[in-house]
């Protein structure tokens, strides 16, 4: 088990995130257990990335589903593809067919669009299903996506009923906007993704911007953790930390230090609303660098 | 008390199993869920060919057996008090009491019968019953009657006013659900055709769409819900609003009312009953305890608790009819609001003191719930009240 632990660690390096122990745990008993996977946590502390690192892990494909209100059935797992099939009604109109028989004919798999949840199940490997924001869908969805995961079979009511060729790694990510139901939580293992501390952003950092200064790394990184400690409606996430990060560098700033003005107008990328740009005054931006430079 | 007796000796024990066993009931009795399903995978996890370490045991335990926010992060006290036997003490108190206690699997509660047994010993032993039993039992004799009077006594001064005052809220809840109802019908045309339908019964027609079927969205029909404060700061107004709840509740399709001051009663049926005579029977043993102090945040936890799941979705609108005046903690109001709100559509609160000139939300309840609620408006009276069918026909 350790081994194997150590590995998926490892593999996560390879494709530059930065996992800890917890979640290679996590995945770990998600491939013995054949359980879906729940991930909590704050906007923008990299939920999504964990699905997407982890098909690169596995090395697999990677089938998302973003949610919405008002998802249905139809969106999720298959339609038929309406335009091919009038097509094919026009195009035998001539010939002597039954009606019956071409009903039989524009019903079948070459006319059925799959949407991601019925791609994930009829996939010959295992694929990464990341079923994104889930709290957004309705709770008739939630139910419906419950059965799904239990069963891994989906009924069309023209075709019949299609069984999985093999199970999917299910990746469900929330921003706890709506509770979930308990049937839900249940059937998942739970990680709790928090925003990073300080050693692991830097490590992020790292490992997105190969090119970095470590000690503007350190900076960046040590000036955001205090931002996200002040009063302020949305805290930065870590994209906003890249995307910071990234800005100075651009800036040709190697040193927060350097030019106070122009750290505190590249702050927009931090920053998202106008509270938030108000609470963080220049006076305030400054106490900040003086403190992590 | 009663669930300490759960809390298992912690001798030490070969069998490794066996403890999984206890750190699962452990975590029960904490408010966890774990069932049979988790036992299971538990069990499998733990029963693999090597040895675990305690890390390896703490984190995929952490993922099997934690469902939300809150047991992620107690989980590691848990771990700590059972298997490295640290804190435990901390924990022994935690157990069985507040929120988490109550959410357990239905049967699965081993905490539950003993509780009830004990509550019920110490009720036997202690000679007067009076500590043993909630705040609202110890006056049963008398407040029944007493509180009844007290409450109608400004409204039934004017017979009269007071029917008007039924009246009109009557007609204000049906005006609120013919607006609602409007709107459906007009859904139901159906903006866009439905090409499954179409094309599937128009094969016979070689295929030419000739009969169009709309898709209709289906509407939920929006669900009220009124919370009511009947504490003693509400007393004048209390009937009045028990009144636009009966008119609420006999006009909107899906419709509940509960009544709190410092626990919560669910009156819906109570008030659909049809025979007066019953009706008032039952009015009366619920109202026992009204008058009296206010604890917003706990009735409201309880009704997260008990009733939420059972009567809310996604197309609801709880409406908390209160002063705000508390006797609880301000924090729990704060906290049960925010759980409250993930739950629903919308939270209006209607404060019958905004009304009054020169008054200001400081209330340390109404303080604490401000910014946790869609709307906060007055309701004083008809008027009041009439101004809020915009808004809700807008939802």
């Amino acid at each position: 088990m350790k081994e194997e632990r150590k590995d998926i660690l490892r593999r996560f390096g390879e494709t530059g995130y930065v996992a800890d122990p917890q979640l290679a745990m996590a995945v770990l008993m998600m491939q013995r257990l054949q359980r879906p996977l729940l991930l909590e946590g704050d906007a923008g502390v990299g939920k999504t990335e964990v699905g997407k690192g982890l098909a690169r892990v596995l090395d697999t494909r990677l089938i998302r589903l973003q949610c919405y209100e008002g998802l249905d059935a139809n969106a999720a797992i298959y339609e038929w593809n309406y335009q091919r099939q009038l097509l094919a009604i026009k195009i035998w109109e001539q010939e002597e067919i039954s009606a019956s028989e071409k009903e039989q004919h524009i019903f079948q798999e070459d006319f059925l669009l799959r949407r991601p949840l019925l791609e994930a199940i009829s996939q010959e490997t295992p694929p990464v299903l990341l079923i994104d924001e889930i709290d957004r869908a309705d709770e008739e969805f939630e139910a419906f996506l419950l059965e799904v995961l239990s069963d891994f079979q989906i009924s069309i009511p023209e075709l019949g009923t299609i069984e999985a060729k093999s199970v999917p790694y299910v990746v469900l990510t929330s921003n706890g906007t709506r509770e979930l139901s308990d049937a839900l939580r249940r059937r998942c293992l739970y990680h709790y993704v928090d925003y990073p501390d300080e050693g692991k952003e830097i490590r992020i950092l790292q490992a997105r911007m190969p090119g970095i200064d470590l000690r503007l790394a350190g900076q960046v990184v040590r000036f955001v953790q205090s931002i996200r400690k002040e009063d302020i409606d949305k805290k930065p996430g870590i994209a906003e930390t890249l995307d910071w990060a990234a800005a100075l560098v651009g800036l040709e700033i190697a040193d927060l230090r350097e030019d106070p003005e122009a750290v505190y107008d590249s702050l927009l990328c931090l920053l998202k609303t106008d509270h938030d740009r108000r609470a963080v005054s220049p006076e305030i931006t400054e106490r900040i660098v003086g403190k992590v430079a | 008390m009663a669930s300490a007796q759960n809390i298992p000796a912690l001798p030490v024990l070969s069998d490794p199993l066996l403890r999984l066993v206890r750190f699962l009931r452990m975590l029960r009795d904490n408010g966890y869920v774990v069932g049979a399903a988790e036992a299971h995978d538990a069990a499998r996890f733990l029963d693999g060919d090597e040895m675990l370490s305690a890390d390896e045991l703490r984190q995929g335990l952490r993922s099997l057996l934690c469902t939300t926010t809150a047991d992620w992060r107690r989980f590691d006290e848990m771990f700590d008090a059972f298997w490295l036997r640290r804190g435990l003490k901390r924990v022994a108190t935690v157990s069985g009491s507040g929120p988490q206690g109550l959410r357990r699997l239905p049967g699965s509660g081993p905490a539950t019968k003993p509780s009830v047994l004990a509550a019920a010993v110490e009720r036997s032993a202690a000679d007067g019953g009076e500590q043993a039993g909630p705040a609202g039992t110890r006056q049963r004799g008398a407040s029944a009657a007493e509180s009844l009077e007290k409450a109608d006594l400004r409204q039934i001064s004017d017979p009269e006013e007071l029917a008007r005052v039924h009246e009109l809220t009557a007609r204000l809840a049906a005006r609120m659900r013919s607006r609602l109802s409007r709107r459906e019908r007009e859904r139901r045309k159906g903006r866009r055709i439905d090409l499954r339908k179409t094309i599937h019964r128009n094969i016979a027609h070689g295929g030419t769409p000739i009969e169009l079927f709309r898709r209709q969205r289906r509407d939920k029909p929006l669900r009220i819900v009124v919370l009511l404060d009947v504490s003693g700061s509400m007393n004048h107004y209390s009937l009045f609003f028990l009144r636009f709840i009966l008119g609420v509740l006999d006009n909107f399709r899906q419709a509940e009312a509960f009544v709190f001051h410092t626990r919560l009663v669910h009156i819906s049926e109570a008030l659909k009953e049809r025979n007066a005579e019953k009706a008032l029977e039952r009015m009366t043993l619920i109202s026992q305890g009204w008058s009296g102090g206010t604890k917003i945040g706990e009735s409201l936890d309880a009704f997260n608790r008990l009733h939420a799941q059972r009567v809310l979705n996604s197309r609801s609108v709880v409406m908390v009819v209160s002063d705000g005046y508390d006797t609880g903690s301000s924090d729990k109001l704060g906290e049960s609001l925010i759980k409250l709100r993930r739950r629903c559509k919308r939270i209006v609160w209607l404060n019958p003191m905004i009304g009054w000139s020169g008054y200001e939300p400081v209330a340390g309840g109404m303080a604490a719930a401000l910014p946790h609620i869609d709307l906060f408006a007055p309701a004083h009276n008809l008027e009041s009240l009439a101004a809020l069918e915009p808004y809700l026909a807008k939802l």
